[in-house]
């Protein structure tokens, strides 16, 4: 009686068949470039890895050894003064986004800050180098900072309004129930129920510039050797990165390969942290 | 979401209802101006505070406005020499200072195409997988996956690119596509590995996971309810997904397509490695070319002569205005979809 039912034509589901192989394919298809992105780094980056890599400056080509000691620092040196311009400015316009901004002129806001993150980095890269380096008159750590700062803006402004609207509206009610004004229920209610989101978007924003090399062409601009002056022109992992896989030297190649697993695991190690941190639950009190 | 409470700060009453909603009559409101000063304090910090967060908002504003600003004001040389002629013109000769921006556009425009002829199919198919098929503990495992291939950085897909990818479309790809698909002239010439082909790979890659966490949004959004409707009437499970999930979420997965082609049309530093970095204009995709963007950074440091300098920053201009109008473009059509919630996907 059953088989009765099944009447589906063989064509019908012969294309079924076709259809869904090949939804399950493309799948597939997507993972493979990246485990042999990841393979290569991996294999050919280990290949010179070792301690003076992290702790030495580049030697000039010819000669054995040298790192990229000053290119870890420049990275870290210029997410640490981009933050100083991005992380308030971004937690500030979230703020607004979800506790003033459910109207006409936050959603003009919102797509404006979704039409900033999609402006191509080289282009946020030649605004720096006309805001800063131009009047400055040379390239510097500060440009290159204040380029990756106006990237951060809005990831974290976007991705902290998300996390705020989590906040369940019962735990802001209760504080201003209370008598609290809003402004102290916003910073010693809302936003420390949801700290942890907030870190969460900081922490993407970093992953996002981390590996950013166009705009640091021509603020940042390299260095060979040790400099945390905000006023000199810096070294950076993705540059080096860049500079080393230009050149037709095969030393170079193996220093930007292992320049390239440095680089990646700092992102991917910060992208997975994120992950557990997000699967754990950003709201305390939400569940 | 409603606003609640004390908004605006400005009037007392309203901090009165909250802190005592039992005596909700307007008679005890009126009592409440002569109350205490100390909520005058509290008008004040909550404007003030409200002023701050707005600022940071506007800072959102003054950035484009900015960004639009400097380029303007960066390329008046080049504007005012060349008007719209730099649009159309294909010579680009820094020596004799005569420039023309036309072999960028077309490289720019024909990349991302390649580009987004090969990721539209796999990342549609991706979220489809991910949404309708794929067992619920795979599929945090490919999620991962998918956000990881977005995190890696251009310089390392060029990378990749230079010293893999491109050996790789030498000696297995083009030799195929020159044999089988040499006649429609798209695929015949010199094969470097590198060029217009292999740019358009590596984009691909790039803009798969955007496109895929976004249609993954839309398909999502599609209600349950049109699925098992379909299912009711006896469709198998593609014809459920063709007429009950792509046919509703299409604008969206538009939407998708055009964000992609948006990050295709700014991608910078992998592109320039592996694309030949050559301001011509070649029916085949094995011969090298060049973008807007990978024009900027490769000539920008070098550039000598303001005029020079000032032509590379009117390219930086019209890839900066059509970026402008693809992303605003893709963001109405994802929120007509997705309306009223904050989109995700963009980060």
């Amino acid at each position: 009686m059953l088989k009765n039912l099944h009447t589906t034509s063989l064509r019908r589901r012969l294309s079924n068949w076709i259809a869904l192989g090949s939804i399950t394919l493309a799948a597939l298809i997507v993972t493979v470039p990246l485990f042999l992105i990841l393979g290569t780094v991996v294999v050919r980056g280990l290949g010179t890895f070792n301690w003076a890599f992290l702790t030495q400056i580049p030697k000039p080509i010819g000669e054995e050894g040298g790192g990229m000691g000053n290119a870890i620092l420049g990275s870290v040196l210029l997410l640490g003064f981009a933050s100083l311009i991005g992380v308030p400015l971004g937690i500030g316009a979230g703020i607004f986004l979800a506790e003033y901004g459910r109207n006409k002129f936050g959603n003009i806001v919102r797509f404006t800050a979704d039409v900033l993150n999609g402006v191509p980095s080289v282009v946020i890269g030649m605004t720096a180098w006309a805001l800063v380096v131009v009047p400055q008159g040379h390239f510097s750590l500060l440009s290159g900072s204040v380029a990756l700062g106006i990237m951060m803006i809005p990831v974290i402004s976007r991705t902290t309004e998300e996390v705020l609207l989590l906040v369940p509206q019962s735990i802001r009610e209760a504080a201003l129930g209370l008598g609290i004004p809003k402004w102290r229920t916003i910073i010693s209610v809302v936003l420390r129920s949801a700290s942890a989101g907030i870190v969460t978007s900081v922490m993407l924003a970093f992953a996002r510039i981390a590996g950013e090399s166009a705009p640091l062409m021509f603020t940042a601009f390299g260095n060979e050797f040790w400099s945390s002056n905000p006023n000199q022109p810096v070294a950076a992992l993705p540059l080096q990165i860049y500079k080393y896989a230009i050149q037709p030297y095969e030393q170079a190649h193996a220093q930007a390969w292992t320049a390239a697993l440095v680089l990646i695991s700092m992102i991917v190690l910060t992208v997975v942290f994120v992950r557990f941190i997000v699967s754990r639950g950003v709201i305390r009190g939400a569940d | 979401m409603p606003e609640h409470g004390p908004s605006r700060g400005s009037e007392l009453p309203e901090e009165v209802d909250m802190s005592a909603p039992v005596l909700g009559s307007s008679e005890t409101l009126r009592i409440v101006p002569k109350a205490r000063p100390v909520f005058r304090e509290n008008v004040f910090a909550d404007r003030a505070f409200r002023g701050v967060v707005l600022l940071c908002a506007l800072a959102v504003l003054a950035m484009v406005g900015l960004i639009f600003f400097e380029l303007v004001s960066q390329s008046r040389l080049s504007l005012s020499k060349f008007g719209f002629k730099f649009l159309v013109k294909q010579i680009w000769d820094p020596v004799a200072e005569d420039f023309g921006a036309l072999p960028f556009i077309y490289g720019t425009v024909v990349s991302s195409l390649v580009g987004l002829v090969i990721a539209v199919p796999l990342s549609v198919g991706t979220a489809l997988f991910l949404i309708e098929i794929c067992p619920l503990r795979i599929r945090a495992i490919l999620s991962l996956l998918v956000e990881l291939l977005a995190a890696i950085p251009s310089v390392i897909y060029g990378l990749w690119g230079i010293f893999v990818l491109a050996p790789f479309i030498r000696v297995h790809v083009e030799p195929f596509l020159a044999r089988y698909f040499g006649w429609t002239g798209l695929f015949e010439g010199p094969k470097y590995g590198w060029g217009m082909l292999a740019a358009g790979m590596i984009i691909a890659i790039m803009i798969l996971p955007i496109i895929a966490s976004i249609t993954r949004e839309v398909i999502t959004a599609v209600p349950r309810v049109q699925r098992e409707a379909a299912l009711a009437l006896g469709a198998t499970k593609w014809e459920m997904l063709r007429i009950a999930v792509l046919r509703n979420a299409r604008p969206g997965i538009f939407g998708a397509v055009i964000l992609g082609l948006g990050r295709a049309l700014g991608e910078t530093m992998a592109v320039t490695m592996v694309i030949g970095n050559r301001p011509e204009i070649a029916r085949s995709l094995f011969a090298p070319g060049y973008t807007l963007a990978s024009a900027v950074a490769n000539e920008f440091t070098e550039a000598v002569g303001n005029l020079y300098l000032s032509a590379l920053m009117e390219m930086a201009l019209v890839l900066f205005v059509i970026t402008l109008i693809v992303n605003a473009l893709a963001g109405l059509l994802v929120w007509s979809i997705a309306r009223g919630k904050p989109s995700r996907a963009l980060a």
